[in-house]
C-alpha cells in the first residue's frame, strides 16, 4: 500500500495543512503549519497543492519507511536527509524506491522541518483540515513508532526543482501593530518595546512563543473579560513578558494584548530556536482610521 | 471610534474588535451581524465573547468600518435559538461551597442553578466549552484558588456570571456543581458543539449516580442530535493519547 510507517517519530512531529478556518466562535483553534512558506515550498518541490498535508518535525527530525515508491521533499529548518543511509537533497524532490529508509536528522538550525510527500499525507480531515491542534487534541495525533501514514496519488503536476528558501534568522526581528489593549500599559510600553531586548523563552511552542526580557508595565489593573484572539496577538500576562500567539493559540483569551505580530513575521518566530534575540519593530497604529 | 455605544478597535491587519457595554449587548451584536453577514465584507471569523466581538479575517476592512459605524444594536439579545435541556445529577464537589457562598442550603442552591434559562454568550477555553449566561449578578462566585488539573468531562461549574459544562476532561479552576451525560462536543455532528453560541439552555435536576447517564429531553434538533449521538456513540477517540488541554488563561 502507499504510505510511510513511523520507524523513529523524534521528539514532536505532527501532520500539519494550512489549518482550519471558520470555527473560531466553537472554540476551535486554527492549528496549521507554523511556518507556512516552508509546507508550501515543500508541497510545490513535489507538485501538490500548496495546502496539503505533511509533517512538521521539532528539531530532532523523524525517520520513516516508504512502504510505496514515493516523492518527497524536505524544506524549514535545514537538516541532513538520507535514504537508506546515503545523502539525499535538502530543499529539493528526492525519489525514494519502494522500502527504502527516510532519515531527517537533527535540525542544524532552525526549529522545524517540512517532510512533504508527493499525493500529501491523506488522513481524515476535521472542519476540512488535516492538522494536529496541540491545544485542544483536535486531528491527527503527533507521530508513534508504528504508525502507517496514507498518502495520496500523487498529482499530475511535475514539482519545481528549486524553490527559494529562507534561512533561520540569527536575530528575530517581528512587527508589532499596536493595539487592541495598548491602552492597558504605561504611554512608553510600546515605544519602550522598540528598544527593548528580548530572547526566546525554551517553554515556546506551537500555541505561543514565550519571551524573556524586560516586563512591560501595565497601567490597568484587574482582569480582561475574555475576547478573541487573532493569529500574532502579543499578550501580556502578569508577569508582564510578552507571549506571541502561533497557530495553535486558544481562540478567546483573558489577558491584554498590546498589538499584533503581522502574519509574515510568524514563519521566522517559528524557526527560532530557545535563547535567539528578539526584539519587536513597532508599526504605527491603524486605529486613527477608524474615525468616521 | 463610538457608535451607538461600539468602540471600534483595529486588530493586527486584518481583523477588527467591537467592544460593547457589557455581555447583552456583545451577544445582541453577534446575532445581528451573524444576520447580516451576507452584506458584510467577507470576514473569516466572528467571535463573540464577554464584551466584544472579534472579526478575524476581513476583506475589506474599511469598508467593514464604515457599515460597522452606522450599526444599531438593542441591549438585549432575541428570544429565539433552540433550547436544550441538560439532566444535570447536583452532586458537584463545590455544591456545598457554593452553597454557603449564597447563604443557602444545597437543596436551594440547586433550585436557583437550574430556574434560569441560560444562554449560550460565546465559546473558549477548548472546542465545544460555552460560556453560559442567565444566572442572576448576586450568585456570582469567584473561581477556585487553586484550578483542579483535571475535571471530568460533563461537569457542569460556576464561574463569575458564567455557567459551563466541560466538554473533556481538562485543568479548570470553576467551582463544579454536578454534571451531565450529554455529549457536549461531537465532531461528526453539526453543529458540533451542543451548546453553541445563541443557543437557550435549561438545567433540569436528576437524580442519579455515576455510570447511570441521565437522558436529555429533546426539546430542539441540537437535543435530538444529541440523544441519536447517545445512542450511538462514536467510535473510542483514537486521539485519547493526547496531552489534555493547556491553558492559558485563568480557566
Amino acid at each position: 500500500m502507499s504510505g510511510l510507517l513511523v520507524v523513529r517519530p523524534g521528539p514532536l512531529t505532527t501532520i500539519q495543512d494550512l489549518g482550519r478556518r471558520g470555527v473560531a466562535h466553537l472554540g476551535v483553534p486554527r492549528a496549521g503549519a507554523l511556518d507556512e512558506p516552508a509546507l508550501r515550498a515543500a508541497n510545490r518541490l513535489v507538485g501538490n497543492p500548496p495546502g496539503a498535508a505533511a509533517l512538521e518535525t521539532t528539531l530532532g527530525g523523524v525517520a520513516l519507511r516508504a512502504l510505496a515508491p514515493v516523492v518527497l521533499a524536505v524544506t524549514g529548518a535545514p537538516a541532513p536527509v538520507r535514504v537508506d543511509g546515503r545523502p539525499a537533497a535538502w530543499g529539493g524532490p528526492v525519489a525514494v524506491p519502494q522500502g527504502a529508509l527516510v532519515e531527517v536528522g537533527p535540525a542544524t538550525y532552525g526549529v522545524r522541518s517540512y517532510l512533504a510527500p508527493a499525493g500529501g499525507l491523506t488522513v481524515p480531515t476535521v472542519f476540512g483540515s488535516r492538522s494536529a491542534d496541540l491545544l485542544s487534541g483536535l486531528g491527527p495525533a503527533p507521530l508513534a513508532v508504528g504508525d502507517v501514514l496514507p498518502v495520496g496519488p500523487a498529482g499530475p503536476w511535475p514539482g519545481a526543482d528549486l524553490v527559494p528558501l529562507p534561512a533561520p534568522p540569527a536575530e528575530l526581528v517581528l512587527r508589532l501593530r499596536p493595539g487592541p489593549r495598548a491602552h492597558w500599559f504605561t504611554a512608553g510600553a510600546v515605544a519602550g518595546l522598540a528598544r527593548a531586548r528580548y530572547r526566546v523563552a525554551p517553554a515556546s511552542n506551537r500555541i505561543a512563543l514565550r519571551t524573556e526580557g524586560p516586563a512591560l508595565v501595565r497601567t490597568r489593573e484587574g482582569e480582561l473579560p475574555s475576547e478573541g484572539m487573532v493569529l500574532g496577538a502579543v499578550q501580556v500576562p502578569p508577569d508582564g513578558l510578552p507571549v506571541v500567539f502561533l497557530a495553535d493559540h486558544p481562540t478567546t483569551g483573558g489577558y491584554p494584548v498590546i498589538g499584533v505580530v503581522p502574519a509574515p513575521d510568524l514563519a521566522a518566530a517559528a524557526q527560532a530556536r530557545p535563547g535567539t534575540p528578539l526584539r519587536f519593530s513597532p508599526l504605527r497604529s491603524l486605529d486613527r482610521e477608524a474615525r468616521p | 471610534m463610538t457608535a451607538e455605544g461600539l468602540t471600534l478597535r483595529q486588530v493586527g491587519e486584518d481583523a477588527v474588535l467591537v467592544e460593547t457595554d457589557g455581555i447583552e449587548r456583545a451577544t445582541a451584536l453577534y446575532t445581528e451581524l451573524l444576520a447580516r453577514r451576507g452584506e458584510l465584507p467577507e470576514i473569516t471569523e466572528i467571535v463573540p465573547a464577554a464584551r466584544t466581538v472579534l472579526l478575524d479575517g476581513v476583506a475589506d476592512r474599511p469598508a467593514l468600518l464604515r457599515q460597522l459605524t452606522g450599526l444599531a444594536v438593542a441591549p438585549r439579545p432575541p428570544a429565539e435559538g433552540s433550547l436544550v435541556e441538560v439532566p444535570t445529577v447536583y452532586d458537584g464537589a463545590d455544591l456545598t461551597e457554593v452553597a454557603a457562598l449564597w447563604g443557602v442550603s444545597t437543596e436551594a442552591a440547586v433550585r436557583i442553578h437550574s430556574e434560569p434559562e441560560y444562554r449560550v454568550a460565546f465559546c473558549g477555553f477548548a472546542p465545544g466549552f460555552g460560556y453560559l449566561t442567565g444566572l442572576s449578578r448576586q450568585y456570582e462566585v469567584p473561581r477556585r484558588p487553586t484550578p483542579r488539573s483535571s475535571v471530568p468531562a460533563g461537569a457542569v461549574a460556576l464561574a463569575g456570571p458564567f455557567t459551563g459544562v466541560y466538554p473533556r476532561p481538562s485543568p479548570g479552576g470553576w467551582q463544579l456543581l454536578g454534571r451531565t451525560a450529554l455529549p457536549l462536543w461531537d465532531v461528526e455532528r453539526e453543529p458540533p458543539a451542543l451548546l453553541a453560541p445563541g443557543t437557550r439552555v435549561r438545567f433540569a435536576p436528576t437524580r442519579g449516580s455515576l455510570g447511570v447517564p441521565g437522558r436529555p429531553t429533546a426539546l430542539g434538533p441540537a437535543a435530538r442530535a444529541a440523544r441519536d449521538v447517545e445512542r450511538n456513540p462514536p467510535a473510542p477517540d483514537a486521539r485519547a493519547g493526547l496531552p489534555p488541554a493547556r491553558q492559558s488563561e485563568q480557566h
